[in-house]
């Protein structure tokens, strides 16, 4: 794997590897000293074109654990305001050498293009509406270290899916690893031929029961004002998961941050069955993984140029 | 009305023994094409041809057909020439067998003026490798309120009026552009497209947007307007010419409008020919995105039935430069449009007429389709008429890009594809216009 751009496309087994990587860190966390000297003397810069509090935080933080140096850019008060464009962004960066990008754009592709003028291993983390890949594999390895195999269970993604990268990923990452996905909203915030994804469309909560997982996503106030819905009361009314709705049995997750009251209830945010805190602990050993994925493993010679080459077995444990 | 070019010598030339294809004028075969003082003199059995002291190309296995017309290129002049101008455009037109071009006016500023119209015909009789013809904008400036001034704008010379780039979007201004028509004649061709509908979309509303978290275009935004436009040219009477049509509802509209006796015509581009949003999926902005949108198998299969019977009576490139830098961005960000002149017929030819999809011979009727809709004559290759003749090997295979453009820009839809046919010499307005460089190897004797 030379970069990480997106969930469409990864393997199973390339996944796994990852998530089988991030085990191996959660040890680390658990230490006084929180440190492996895994990326020390290369450089990861974090390039983030949008808002974010947990996604850069735990990139950051987890290329800190692994010893790497950090540039941290947010597009307020860089050149990025000034009307650089993100090729000469890329090109400036670039004379850092940097080992890694880690970045975060609002449209759809950004990753992809830093990929093509960039020397760097590129890390999506979050380009538009199209794919945020980091979260749906932190997501997958907090449902594996609940459930064991996704296989054959069922996971519905309820809310906003139109605006949504995250649903997108990880609809993409939860079938990939055998799971059955319904995606469930408004038709207005469904998008139109969705179900050639290979899900189901659902726009009602009455089969919910059916589902072992419900992920959550956030809805953006500002949709009422572009007539997706009519009100936050009638989409509460409709969608909102609370723990009537929600059986025992049954796991809650979102992405963050939650508007209590509105996609979620303040008990099943609260609620034993929700694993939103675990999802947010699980993002800082998933991205360490990442990063040593797509890093330690480029100190070896570099195989083959191109797909044929297999991604390469990591240079023994962390610690 | 006449289109301006260059001036320049009458070309005196013998093209022997090319297979002749006008299917128009019903010419068929192999002969010599002989062409004095500008004009098709007569078409010769092989080798029987009057050279009469002028230059005789040997055109055995070449075809020649009557030159492409394109009601639908953007020139960027005045105000975008980092773009393209008429010299880089016309030469680009040249290159792909055009013997003819019409202009949009979205420039900047639009062509709202006759002093706009007088500038640029007189910019093109200095500039411009094949005759062109400029269309001035429909509302002033664009912005959708006030007429332009019709009737002296036609005065100047233009040839018809569109506020390509945008739609008229309100029926009524349509309506009194439409009632102004009979004052003033000129066809009025139309960017068929809803705002409210298309809103901030990028690419077609379909599976491949929703896998890719882009906004979506749908296909009713186009033929919603054509209905209702259709309806008010019925109304009125008038003549309207729908641009670049996308999708498989845009056909039926079209087709309904014109079997109730609407005098309307319509337009498909090679790209919505030859490609679909699939293509989109790589996120190549610089190939894949332009406006109308690449819509689904089914809409391309529409307009290609569109093509074979008539619905739609033209090719047009909607041939729309753009600088690197603005395509050098994030799809979402990337400008709308595609080139497509120099390459129009060769990929006709490698996707729809190779396979079997489409006969050369419509191919090459509707590549000369776009002139009528417009009052001006049809290319041909009847003896008598004026040389407009695109010379084209179909063996011929080359990498598109490979050796640069004629065109200022680089955007094109085909870059990098290896295409099967290629025009190897135009005749535009009686004019040798263009030669590919490796051409001269031809001359006979």
């Amino acid at each position: 794997m030379r970069h990480l751009l997106a969930v469409e496309g990864l393997s199973r087994s390339e996944i796994e590897a990852i998530l089988d990587r991030a085990e191996s860190f959660a040890e680390v966390g658990r230490r006084d000293i929180k440190k492996v000297p895994t990326l020390r003397g290369r450089t990861v810069v974090s390039l983030f074109y949008e808002a974010s509090t947990r996604t850069s935080s735990s990139f950051e933080l987890a290329a800190k654990r692994l010893s790497a140096d950090l540039v941290s850019i947010k597009a307020g008060g860089s050149s990025v305001d000034k009307g650089e464009s993100l090729k000469d962004t890329v090109a400036t960066l670039s004379a850092y050498d940097p080992a890694a990008i880690v970045i975060r754009h609002p449209y759809a592709g950004a990753a992809q293009l830093v990929a093509e003028w960039s020397e760097a291993a590129v890390v999506n983390a979050g380009d538009g509406k199209h794919e945020h890949p980091s979260q749906a594999l932190l997501d997958l390895y907090t449902l594996r270290r609940r459930l064991g195999s996704l296989e054959g269970k069922r996971i519905w993604i309820v809310g906003d899916v139109l605006h949504s990268r995250v649903a997108r990923s990880n609809l993409v990452a939860f079938q990939a690893m055998g799971a059955a996905v319904t995606v469930c909203g408004p038709p207005t915030l469904i998008p139109r031929g969705i179900e050639a994804l290979g899900c189901e469309v659902s726009h009602s909560l009455d089969r919910l029961g059916e589902a072992d997982v419900v992920y959550a996503l956030r809805l953006q106030k500002e949709r009422m004002a572009e007539s997706f819905l009519p009100s936050l009361r009638e989409y509460a009314t409709r969608f909102q998961i609370d723990t009537r709705r929600l059986a025992p049995r049954q796991l809650l997750m979102h992405p963050g941050p939650v508007n209590r009251g509105v996609e979620l209830s303040g008990e099943a945010v609260d609620s034993p069955q929700s694993l939103i805190s675990e999802q947010v602990a699980s993002g800082l050993v998933v991205r360490m993984a990442i990063l040593y994925e797509l890093l330690a493993a480029r100190e070896r010679p570099a195989p083959v140029e191109g797909e044929g080459a297999q991604s390469p077995t990591p240079l023994g444990q962390p610690a | 009305m006449v289109l301006d070019m260059r001036s320049g010598e009458g070309a005196d030339i013998v093209l022997r023994g090319a297979t002749v294809l006008d299917p128009v004028a019903g010419i068929e075969g192999a002969h010599d094409v002989v062409v004095r003082d500008g004009r098709i003199a007569e078409l010769a059995a092989p080798g029987a041809g009057e050279a009469a002291g002028g230059e005789e190309i040997d055109a055995e296995g070449l075809h020649a057909f009557p030159a492409f017309f394109d009601p639908h290129v953007h020139l960027r002049t005045p105000g975008q020439e980092h773009k393209e101008d008429i010299e880089t455009g016309t030469r680009a037109a040249a290159a792909g067998g055009f013997c003819g071009v019409l202009a949009m006016a979205n420039t900047d500023p639009p062509v709202s003026t006759p002093a706009d119209v007088e500038a640029l015909r007189e910019a093109a009789r200095e500039q411009a490798s094949v005759p062109v013809g400029f269309l001035a904008t429909v509302t002033r400036g664009m912005e959708g309120g006030e007429l332009t001034e019709m009737a002296a704008l036609r005065d100047a010379g233009a040839l018809g009026f569109s506020d390509d780039g945008l739609p008229v979007r309100s029926a009524r201004v349509l309506r009194r552009a439409l009632q102004y028509q009979q004052l003033c004649g000129g066809t009025i061709a139309l960017h068929e497209e809803d705002p409210e509908l298309s809103g901030a979309g990028v690419m077609h509303e379909g599976p491949v947007s929703a896998a890719l978290g882009l906004t979506g275009i749908p296909s009713v935004s186009e033929s919603t307007t054509i209905a209702r436009d259709a309806a008010l040219a019925a109304y009125e009477g008038a003549r309207i010419h729908v641009q670049h049509l996308s999708a498989a509802e845009s056909v039926e509209a079209v087709r309904a409008a014109k079997a109730a006796g609407v005098r309307i015509s319509a337009e498909a581009s090679p790209h919505h020919l030859c490609l679909t949003d699939e293509a989109v999926r790589s996120l190549d902005s610089r190939r894949f995105k332009m406006n109308p949108p690449l819509r689904a198998e089914a809409d391309r299969q529409a307009l290609i039935e569109g093509l074979r019977d008539g619905t739609i009576e033209c090719v047009a490139t909607d041939h729309a430069p753009h600088a690197a830098e603005e395509k050098e961005v994030p799809f979402e960000q990337a400008a709308m449009g595609v080139t497509g002149l120099e390459t129009a017929f060769a990929a006709l030819h490698t996707h729809l007429v190779l396979p079997g999809v489409l006969d050369l011979a419509l191919v090459v009727e509707r590549l000369a389709g776009g002139a009528e809709p417009f009052g001006l004559e049809r290319p041909s290759l009847a003896p008598g008429s004026e040389a407009n003749v695109a010379l084209c090997d179909l063996g011929a295979t080359w990498t598109v890009g490979e050796e640069g453009y004629e065109s200022r820009s680089s955007n094109s839809w085909c870059a990098g594809e290896e295409l099967t046919g290629r025009v190897q010499m135009t005749l535009a307005g009686g004019q040798v216009a263009y030669r590919l460089r490796s051409f001269s190897l031809g001359v006979a004797r």
